[in-house]
């Protein structure tokens, strides 16, 4: 069991092995808050469907696996959406589309596919919890790396606590904007990815 | 909002892939060769158009009134899931041309997260009918110009020297992200802000 968690950390690491639920990493990873919440989120719903994937899998008939998973992951969706709305608001508009968008994320759908409908529940669990932090840590990564040279500061939570202030405020003033837009995104995961692969000795 | 701002906004200045990052699993998945990738953005253009008008009605005269508005989700994803298969269907028995053309794509649209972004994206900015088919049309051709360039990139980067580890993936990210830096010249195209 401690395997399948390790293994859903690095072995099947969801974006920088699998190239799987790369829109919201891209496109949320601008600050270190938004990464996380985007990242928790993602470990809530793949947790429950898998939960729930593997405890009704001897129930679920073969021919109609894919339209029942997809409402078993919409519907935990759904709950993380409205949930998001309801206790923090400023960081539901910053994730936008992104929060409802998390049911085509392939990653989910596949690992309820690949692996929550061929193993029991705790497996399953630990499965998802391992996948989820995966994601989570690549998303942290990339919107810690972006937001310090995109904005200066560090873990800013807006209306809570400005945020760490990096490389002084000189920094701050004349930071590296790009990386914050669109472009940056695209950079920081292809040289994350690159530097990936280089310490597991290029596995492509 | 005027229709051909909305075109322009949609097809150049806020580009479904490059800006919104919506739609980057077959951007990179089906980008290596240029017709992979028109096949693949036609099948864009065409799903996304008609699906889009019937997840408007749905929404419009269907969820709002019974107010169902929290079952968007299951809702489109589900309509989306079964308008691909039916049109799968449909084309192999009556246009087999059409078939053998965008076939073995739309089974891989489904999944392909630009097509409900754009449904949930026009009734966040509550667009009209007309508007959200514009909308449609121009992310999807967006979406098609995006897919399509980075093919001919990908094609010649086969035999470039690339260093090993960039190989592969991270070599097209880098491409991408020259390109999205391209695109973000046109936000400063008539005023139109990010």
């Amino acid at each position: 069991m401690r395997h399948t968690f390790i293994d859903g950390i690095v072995k099947n690491n969801m974006v920088l092995v699998l190239a799987i639920g790369l829109c919201p990493t891209l496109a949320v990873s601008t600050s270190a808050y938004n990464s996380l919440g985007m990242g928790i989120a993602v470990i809530f719903v793949l947790v429950f469907s898998n939960v729930i994937v593997s405890l009704l899998r001897n129930v679920i008939p073969k021919n109609l696996r894919i339209p029942i998973f997809i409402v078993i992951i919409s519907t935990f969706v759904t709950m993380v959406d409205y949930s998001m709305k309801a206790y923090v608001p400023p960081l539901s508009r910053q994730l936008g589309v992104f929060v409802p968008l998390i049911v085509v994320n392939c990653g989910i759908l596949g690992r309820a596919e690949g692996y929550a409908y061929h193993h029991p529940p705790h497996y399953s669990l630990m499965d998802g919890l391992g996948i989820g932090l995966g994601f989570t840590i690549v998303l942290f990564i990339m919107g810690t790396i972006r937001e310090i040279l995109g904005q200066g500061i560090w873990l800013n939570i807006p209306g809570v606590f400005p945020g760490f202030c990096v490389f002084g405020k000189a920094f701050t003033n004349s930071s590296v904007l790009l990386l914050i837009l669109p472009p940056g995104g695209f950079l920081t995961i292809a040289l994350l990815m690159g530097l990936f692969n280089h310490f597991r000795g290029g596995s492509k | 909002m005027n229709l051909f701002l909305l075109f322009l906004s949609a097809f150049l200045v806020n580009n479904i892939i490059l800006m919104r990052f919506l739609g980057l699993c077959p951007f990179f998945g089906v980008s290596s060769k240029i017709e992979t990738a028109l096949g693949m953005g036609m099948s864009v253009i065409f799903v996304m158009t008609l699906s889009t008008i019937l997840t408007w009605f749905l929404y419009q005269y269907v969820l709002i009134p019974f107010d169902l508005v929290y079952l968007r989700t299951v809702v489109f994803i589900l309509v989306i899931a079964s308008l691909v298969q039916f049109l799968e269907l449909f084309f192999k028995k009556q246009i087999p041309g059409l078939y053998s053309a965008l076939g073995i794509f739309l089974p891989l649209i489904t999944t392909n997260c630009a097509i409900l972004g754009v449904a949930f994206l026009n009734i966040d900015n509550d667009f009209g009918l007309l508007s959200s088919v514009v909308f449609a049309i121009s992310s999807a051709m967006g979406f098609l110009l995006a897919l399509v360039v980075i093919a001919g990139i990908r094609e010649r980067l086969e035999n470039a020297p690339i260093p090993e580890a960039l190989k592969g993936l991270p070599i097209s990210f880098i491409a991408a992200a020259l390109m999205a830096l391209a695109f973000l010249g046109f936000s400063g195209f008539m005023g139109l802000s990010l």
